[in-house]
């Protein structure tokens, strides 16, 4: 197939901040390798703690022991909600903002990382889609006859993210907490073009919202690391068990958007046919289009 | 027109998908259960979802994603479930092939349909039937490379597979056995192949087809012309395996010297620009409430009955009667009056008479909506109210018309209140909800395969002389109740006892004039233009009316008019209230006066 694993040549997405590892899974010392726009990244955690980032030299292989004080071609590195992030070129000097992720009785955790044979504002567009929960999340997220997407409000905020609130959909089982099906109120919110976050009613708590996000990795336009973000409310089920309830949900998710086609995501209004459940992939598609975003895109033809 | 052959018909199974591929092209194939096969573009048009992973029920096959529909043959969407009352209007249909079978076979194009060819080009081998189509074997290699190998392709004859056996090693090497295996090529056509083999007396033939998967990737499909002797069925199959199996390996081997050619890039074709916008909101007629069709079941030859459940909170009361709007997933709306006794609010029920000729709300109900899905329907509103404070009540049904009259007499029944119903029917096959009829009990008379004439003596038998306090009801075809209510009026029914319900308004609606409507309430002035209703002009200044049918027939939009000279075209008002002129249906009527004022 022709998957375009040459080098990410898009000038916006070069400069972004990108995801590449969990905070957490990073052994100190040690040669970590991945991949990220068609190219390959190695890091580690220097004598501090504090996560670096480089180009990968062939001589530094994988598990080999590092001194990072020697590595002297760094890429600009942040560690910031529970995974370390980079970019080839000059990102902006923070990354967008989570306020919850602050709140000190919140519990803030990467959930999982699984690969994904697509594209990353595909994976982003499925985060924010409500429509699929009864058929793919049958059960537990949505269940047959309440299939209705009722009319939700979009926009870009001053920020420039795209926020979608007032969604709500039937859920049997919202949440690990939850014990009944109740109808859920969703904030969705897109403050990255690969970073897709929801806010939902919290069971414990009904005032309080939960908050989970995917970080997308792009390892090539059409093959992504899903990085999963809980930064949660709930305070009875164990961090493993709320980790395998994230997994099985995107776990149901994987097949279905390993099977769309084609794998980058069509911007072109004609491409695919929406409707008005649709509201906020229509509203993120064109937000894309308006950063000049390239990559993992198939752009409307200038 | 190029056919190819993508599948044996046997991987067609009944409820499963099958991918198929032409020249890079993916296509979901897939056999309904009235046995036609179909052959489509592999990709939900809403997202782009492989339908491969889709669920065949049989009728349609639905996407895996958002439950979206399409049905058998024409590919058209029949269901999107995120927005059960706000159906596009619009024809959403996937891309379709020309397919056909043939010799065991499943055919495809990616041509556009030329008229002249239904199929493959004709084998005349292969036209004596009993052939056995050989197991498909993947190469990865050119289709070209790949039918150049299989012109020397070299087999026995299948009689001979089980009485001279070749040896084991020949078959590995590839090697003909001294003296047989005098194979000759017959024809060679492109991707097309046929050989015969001999020995001795034996003789089979062989037609190979090479469809082409993608620039690297082929399948090649064969047929026998003729079935094995019993017992060596699977010998010979066998046999063909072996062999293809050992030129797949030459083939691959050789392809691999040289570069693989790219996969050839396959244009999707874009969808329309209607259906690239975001759909509006729906506006106009509403409905609040979602409901499950809980049950379909056919009530009568041609009526099919629909159960429907709410889904959330409980339904509203409804009046003997009362009729409710349905909004179909083809995005038409339908008025249905609810055949349920008092007391029965737990589901509305309603019938409903597939009728082919008309504008597509029955067909749909019928062949689209089944068991399990949800639809929008209006709260229930009643126009045909039934008076309890009766001595007689008479109810006339024709056909489907019965459903509303159900209604009242269960009513009736429930009360105490004594009251004749009249059913006219073609014979009993046709008549809805027999059951039910039967357990009114004597209260029924049903009259079967009367003329119109005949029917009209036997309404002017039944009704006889009006008596203080009676009320009669009828509902049915319109030549019925035109017949009914001029019946009436001769034998002195007052206007006001007589009750009637149409279907559709068969008049012939004049839109072509323009005059001004004054509101008198709201202190504003619209005009209304040619082609547009009285109704359309309120809400395009967003002035609530609400509605229903919108032809005229079931009273729902209803205005008092306090100025100016109607034109009416309904067939729900009454002779003196049209005569009254102090209201009208915005839907339809209009005004002769260059201007109305309404009470609004």
């Amino acid at each position: 197939m022709a998957i375009a694993a040459s080098p990410c040549t898009d000038p916006v997405v070069l400069n972004m901040w990108h995801p590449i590892s969990a905070a957490a899974e990073i052994k100190p010392g040690r040669v970590h390798t991945t991949r990220l726009l068609g190219d390959s990244v190695s890091y580690t955690l220097d004598g501090d703690g504090q996560p670096v980032a480089w180009r990968t030299d062939p001589a530094l292989r994988p598990g080999m022991p590092v001194d990072a004080a020697r590595i002297t071609e760094r890429l600009p590195v942040i560690d910031r909600f529970c995974f370390v992030w980079t970019s080839y070129g000059d990102p902006p000097d923070r990354l967008f903002s989570i306020p919850e992720f602050d709140e000190s009785d919140r519990r803030t955790f990467a959930a999982a990382s699984i690969g994904v044979h697509t594209s990353a504002p595909r994976a982003v567009e499925n985060f924010l889609d409500m429509g699929h929960f009864p058929y793919v999340h049958t059960g537990i997220l949505g269940v047959e006859p309440h299939t209705e997407v009722v009319e939700y409000d979009v926009d870009i905020t001053e920020d420039n993210e795209v926020l979608a609130t007032r969604c709500l959909f039937y859920q049997p089982l919202a949440a690990l907490a939850a014990t009944k099906g109740q109808m859920t109120e969703y904030t969705y919110r897109v403050p990255h073009p690969y970073v897709a976050m929801l806010y939902k009613t919290a069971p414990p708590d009904p005032s309080r919202l939960d908050a989970i996000a995917i970080f997308v990795q792009a390892v090539t336009e059409e093959q992504i690391v899903a990085h999963n973000f809980l930064c949660m409310v709930d305070h009875t089920n164990t961090d493993s068990e709320l980790k395998i309830f994230q997994q099985k949900i995107f776990g149901q998710d994987k097949p279905i958007i390993e099977n769309q086609m084609p794998r980058r995501l069509p911007l072109a209004p004609r491409a695919e046919t929406p409707i008005r459940a649709d509201k906020s992939s229509i509203t993120y598609r064109r937000w894309l289009s308006d950063l000049g975003i390239t990559y993992g895109v198939i752009p409307e033809a200038a | 027109m190029t056919w190819h052959p993508v599948a044996s018909s046997a991987d067609l199974t009944y409820r499963t998908t099958y991918h198929a591929q032409i020249l890079g092209r993916e296509l979901v194939a897939w056999r309904a259960d009235d046995d036609a096969v179909n052959l489509w573009e592999n990709r939900c048009l809403h997202r782009g979802s492989r339908l491969t992973l889709g669920i065949n029920d049989g009728a349609e096959l639905m996407c895996r994603y958002h439950g979206w529909r399409y049905a058998n043959r024409t590919a058209s969407c029949t269901y999107i479930p995120a927005h059960p009352a706000d159906a596009p209007a619009r024809s959403v249909c996937n891309r379709t092939y020309p397919v056909a079978e043939r010799y065991g076979l499943v055919w495809g194009s990616v041509e556009p349909q030329d008229s002249g060819q239904a199929g493959p080009p004709a084998v005349d081998l292969l036209e004596a039937g009993a052939l056995t189509p050989l197991r498909p074997i993947v190469v990865n290699a050119p289709p070209s490379k790949v039918a150049d190998a299989l012109a020397g392709y070299r087999f026995q004859p299948s009689a001979a597979v089980t009485q001279r056996p070749a040896a084991e090693a020949d078959w590995r090497s590839y090697r003909s056995p001294e003296g047989g295996w005098d194979v000759a090529t017959v024809e060679r056509d492109d991707l097309r192949i046929i050989l015969r083999a001999t020995d001795g007396d034996d003789e089979t033939h062989v037609v190979l087809w090479v469809q082409p998967v993608d620039a690297h990737r082929s399948v090649i499909r064969g047929v026998l012309d003729a079935r094995p002797p019993d017992g060596s069925r699977l010998a010979v199959l066998r046999h063909h395996n072996h062999l293809l199996s050992r030129l797949r390996d030459r083939v691959e081997d050789q392809a691999a010297l040289e570069p693989m050619p790219e996969p050839i890039q396959v244009e999707i074709a874009p969808v329309s620009v209607e259906l690239s916008g975001m759909p509006e909101l729906g506006a106009g007629r509403r409905a609040p409430l979602r409901v499950r069709v809980a049950r379909k079941w056919s009530v009568a030859a041609d009526v099919a009955g629909f159960e429907l459940e709410s889904i959330d909170s409980p339904l509203p009361g409804f009046q003997a009667g009362a009729h409710i709007d349905v909004h179909l997933p083809n995005g038409l709306v339908r008025q249905y009056s609810l055949t349920n006794g008092p007391g029965e609010s737990g589901c509305y029920r309603i019938g409903v008479k597939l009728e082919p000729e008309s504008g597509g709300g029955s067909v749909c109900l019928h062949e689209t909506v089944r068991e399990g899905d949800v639809l929008a329907i209006s709260e229930p509103r009643n126009n045909f109210t039934l008076s309890r404070a009766s001595e007689r009540t008479v109810l006339l049904a024709g056909g489907i018309g019965i459903t509303p009259l159900l209604s009242m007499a269960q009513t009736l029944r429930q009360s105490g209140l004594a009251f004749e119903m009249h059913v006219f029917v073609r014979d009993r096959r046709f008549l809805p909800f027999d059951e039910l009829v039967s357990s009114l009990g004597d209260a029924v008379v049903e009259h079967l395969g009367l003329s119109p004439q005949q029917t009209a003596t036997e309404i002017e038998r039944i009704l006889g002389e009006h008596t203080l306090s009676a009320q009669m009801y009828v509902c049915g075809p319109a030549p019925m109740i035109e017949a009914t209510t001029r019946i009436a009026d001769e034998l002195g029914w007052p206007e006001e006892s007589v009750h009637f319900e149409y279907f559709a308004n068969p008049t012939e609606i004049d839109d072509s004039t323009a005059f001004d409507v004054a509101l008198a309430r709201s202190g504003l002035t619209l005009r209304v233009e040619p082609a547009q209703t009285v109704l359309e002009a309120l809400r395009a200044h967003d002035i609530d009316m609400p509605s229903s049918c919108e032809q005229g027939a079931c009273g729902t939009c209803l205005a008092s008019v306090l100025e100016g000279d109607i034109l009416h075209q309904d067939v729900y008002l009454s002779r003196s209230e049209r005569a009254a002129g102090d209201r009208m249906l915005t839907c339809v009527s209009r005004a002769t006066s260059d201007r109305l004022v309404l009470d609004l």
